[in-house]
């Protein structure tokens, strides 16, 4: 690695550093105790992985608005298995399969009717929100307790970190090892950064952007299937808006809407700022309004630094 | 000193304008003055200093020595809208109109009528129909929406816009480049009745032909200089060939000895582009014409860039049409003249966009090991001396020869046999185009461990194309013409048959 893109991703990591410093001072010791980290591995899971995911369609060039409502329907699909006797492991990969299939779609209508993604996916997360209320009649969905409900819980005599967390750790370095050491990752580059070099260099464009569409819902998917390990419950109504929360993360850790630039551990470094905000804000006792402030104050100043970082690296 | 050093100041002056890049010299001491009720015409070959001239004169750019004029007053423009406000008006090629506002929109862009602070609708509707009627086009409704209405009359109202807001020089770039002939003899007309009416007129052209017709005077640029002036009356199509051509260029051209090996690409009757030509290994074949005559378009054609409407290519054992990933396959590879916006993903590094179009050699089943990545594009750094930190940098932090670089080394990684090349020194400096000449004779030279390769290319500096092709065929209004042997052109024989455009 370079001492150029090291420094790239230090930036963002000094910013965790620092405003976990600052809540470390604010609230106390205690906010770096195991159980509060732990905690806040916890919160930060579900946005995690769904920001993992985000980061590929990112990189590409592409946006996801759907993933939200993505998330209400696969705890609700998860919710109706589970009731009708599906073993639970059957009922995630169920909930997860429906995510990937709706991104699927979102990368066929984006390909195929050549319209941008962010109306394509603006319409499709009406479309799966409907979906989920439809299926889950408009109400929350009670299921039988499983092993699906402890994901993101430490159960006695087992290890310290939730096999939830153990998941979003390994398949964030799967995808970390896709993006650089395979041809698809880099086509998944080269179609962000110019889509007609990418053409004039007989990259497949349809066919990555399928692909990049329908691999981001399935990690979406499986944020899904935290939330619902979560809840307990199918609920249609969850995760509104949840979708910003996502984008926000990839765009704090240095991806770039423009596509061609982000990484999956800037997105974790992302996800873990916006985070520490939350908790921390919650813990210090401030409102809610003081975190959101802050969190949107971040997401400007990260983007406005990487210009002005960006900028004098070009002169 | 406040006015020109002549008796009665023209409409507008410039003097010894001179602008460098770096160690490029674009404009080297270039005078040009357009009185009252004239037209003048600028012509050169590309890379002759006209673009860089008129983007000092519209105040993109700011001149490193010299002086302008506007009526006897100093002009000095900071930005272009400085430009604007003194009376430049620049009509380019690409028209500068917002396509889904109204026809007095456009026209009024800008200068809209208030009346109690609410646009004055219409006031505004009056003013837009009455300059369009000056132009002696009232059929043109002023509430049509612009994106509507042909490229002719979108041109037209840009013409409206400029004089409705007092243009005092009214710059034209190529504007016939996008017009049928009918067009053509309008907008002559129209150039004609507003010379009569004082205004003062500049008309750049690459067809003498036009320049001839429509001009009183002309000003021939070659290098950055003037090279000649006169009025269009007394010069033939010939006298301006010459001042445009210069002195021969020395041996920049490197030549091989080359041996014509077998046909690798047989092109029939193929539309667009009424093309049929034969590609041999062991040959450069060269396309030469002047921009918008089809050239950039029967190279993207053959590539699978752009639809084939008819007609046959065979490119090797294949016949047939194709996409560009099958092309690369059957070993023709394409170097876009559009560097930052095709050729380059200018946000990766050089070791992507050197091997983008074949990863496979970097690791089996998919996987990409990065370090073998950047071995291979490190090879092409070293033998095509690419200034840059190394592979891992990021293409759009070098310099526009080492980008140029970077997008050749591309079709050398995939090792091609056919190189399509579309203006491969366009906007680079002298050092590196000497390399990539070099380079290019290289490839079909004969060598003991290859087979030569085969290069079709396209350029607008016609030195380039007879130093370096063994044949040459002329393309001109969307029709390639039959190739003959290069030696037996001269560049006044070329630059008469490319700039043969339009005769009105």
């Amino acid at each position: 690695m370079t001492t150029r893109s090291l420094i790239e991703r230090a930036g963002t990591f000094l910013g965790l550093v620092l405003v976990a410093v600052i809540f470390g001072v604010l609230v106390g010791p205690q906010f770096f105790s195991p159980t509060n980290l732990e905690l806040m591995a916890r919160q930060m899971a579900i946005v995690s992985i769904a920001a993992v995911g985000m980061t590929i369609v990112i990189v590409s060039g592409g946006i996801d608005l759907s993933v939200g409502s993505m998330i209400a329907l696969v705890t609700v699909v998860i919710a109706q298995l589970l009731r009708m006797g599906v073993s639970p492991l059957a009922a995630a990969l169920g909930g997860i399969g429906t995510a990937a299939l709706c991104g699927l779609i979102n990368g066929v209508l984006i390909t195929q009717l050549r319209v941008v993604p962010f109306i394509v996916t603006l319409g499709t997360m009406l479309v799966i929100r409907g979906a989920a209320k439809g299926l889950g009649e408009e109400r929350r969905i009670e299921a039988p307790a499983t092993w699906l409900n402890d994901l993101l819980r430490v159960t006695r005599g087992e290890a310290f970190v939730p096999s939830g967390i153990w998941t979003v750790i390994v398949l964030s370095v799967l995808i970390a090892a896709l993006l650089r050491y395979t041809r698809l990752g880099r086509h998944v580059f080269a179609i962000g950064s110019n889509e007609r070099m990418a053409r004039l260099c007989g990259v497949a464009i349809t066919r990555t952007k399928i692909i990049v569409y329908a691999l981001s819902a399935a990690l979406v998917g499986v944020a899904g299937l935290l939330q619902f390990s979560k809840l307990s419950v199918g609920d249609p109504t969850v995760a509104v808006g949840l979708e910003l929360d996502v984008i926000a993360a990839v765009i704090i850790g240095g991806g770039s809407l423009l596509g061609g630039r982000g990484t999956v551990a800037g997105t974790l470094i992302g996800a873990a700022i916006m985070t520490v905000i939350q908790i921390g804000c919650s813990q210090k006792g401030l409102a809610n309004w003081v975190q959101q402030i802050v969190t949107g104050g971040i997401i400007v100043a990260a983007v406005a630094l990487d210009r002005i970082r960006s900028r004098a690296s070009r002169s | 000193m406040n006015h020109p050093p002549d008796a009665a100041p023209p409409r507008f002056a410039m003097r010894g304008i001179r602008k460098a890049f770096g160690a490029t010299i674009a404009l080297d001491g270039v005078d040009l003055a357009v009185s009252e009720g004239e037209i003048c015409g600028l012509i050169g070959q590309n890379g002759a200093g006209k673009s860089t001239l008129m983007s000092v004169l519209s105040g993109a750019l700011q001149p490193d020595a010299g002086e302008m004029w506007i009526e006897g007053r100093r002009f000095a423009p900071h930005s272009p809208h400085d430009a604007r406000r003194a009376g430049v008006a620049m009509i380019y090629q690409e028209l500068s109109l917002a396509p889904h506002l109204s026809v007095m929109e456009n026209i009024m862009m800008g200068a809209e009528p208030m009346r109690f602070g609410l646009v004055d609708w219409p006031r505004m509707r009056e003013m837009a129909s009455g300059a369009l009627a000056a132009l002696g086009r009232d059929d043109i409704p002023a509430d049509a929406i612009v994106g509507n209405l042909s490229v002719a009359s979108q041109q037209l109202v840009e013409i409206a816009r400029a004089l409705a807001v007092g243009a005092r020089v009214l710059v034209l770039d190529e504007p016939t480049s996008s017009l049928g002939r009918a067009d053509v003899e309008h907008l002559f007309a129209l150039l004609r009745h507003l010379k009569s009416q004082g205004h003062a007129i500049v008309y750049i052209s690459h067809f003498i032909e036009e320049v001839k017709s429509v001009a009183d005077r002309f000003i021939v640029l070659r290098d950055g200089r003037n090279a000649g002036s006169g009025h269009t009356a007394a010069a033939t199509h010939d006298d301006i060939v010459a001042l445009m051509v210069g002195e021969a260029v020395g041996n920049l051209f490197p030549r091989s000895p080359r041996t014509r090996g077998e046909a690798i690409l047989e092109v029939t009757g193929l539309e667009p582009g009424s093309a049929s030509f034969t590609l041999h290994r062991g040959e450069i074949f060269g396309v030469a014409g002047v921009l918008g005559s089809g050239r950039t378009r029967l190279l993207r054609t053959l590539f699978g860039l752009e639809p084939v409407r008819s007609g046959r290519v065979r490119v090797g054992m294949y016949s047939g049409v194709a996409q560009p990933h099958e092309r690369w396959l059957h070993g023709m590879g394409l170097l876009s003249e559009d560097r930052k916006e095709e050729g380059l993903a200018l946000t990766l590094d050089v070791a992507d966009n050197v091997t983008m179009s074949k990863l496979s050699p970097f690791g089996p089943v998919g996987l990409l090991f990065p370090a073998r990545q950047r071995g291979a594009a490190a090879r092409w750094i070293t033998e095509l001396a690419i200034k840059c930190a190394g592979p891992w940098q990021k293409a759009g932090e070098l310099s526009g020869g080492n980008q140029q670089k970077i997008a050749i080394a591309r079709l050398l990684h995939h090792d091609v046999d056919i190189l399509v090349l579309d203006e491969p020194t366009r906007g680079i400096d002298v050092g590196s185009k000497a390399q990539i000449y070099r380079l290019i004779d290289a490839l079909v030279a004969d060598t003991a461990n290859r087979k030569p390769r085969a290069v079709l290319m396209v350029s607008s500096y016609l030195p380039e194309l007879l130093g370096l092709c063994d044949r040459i065929a002329v393309m001109q209004r969307g029709r390639l013409a039959h190739a003959v042997p290069a030696e037996s052109l001269s560049e006044h024989d070329l630059m008469m048959a490319v700039t043969a455009g339009t005769v009105v």
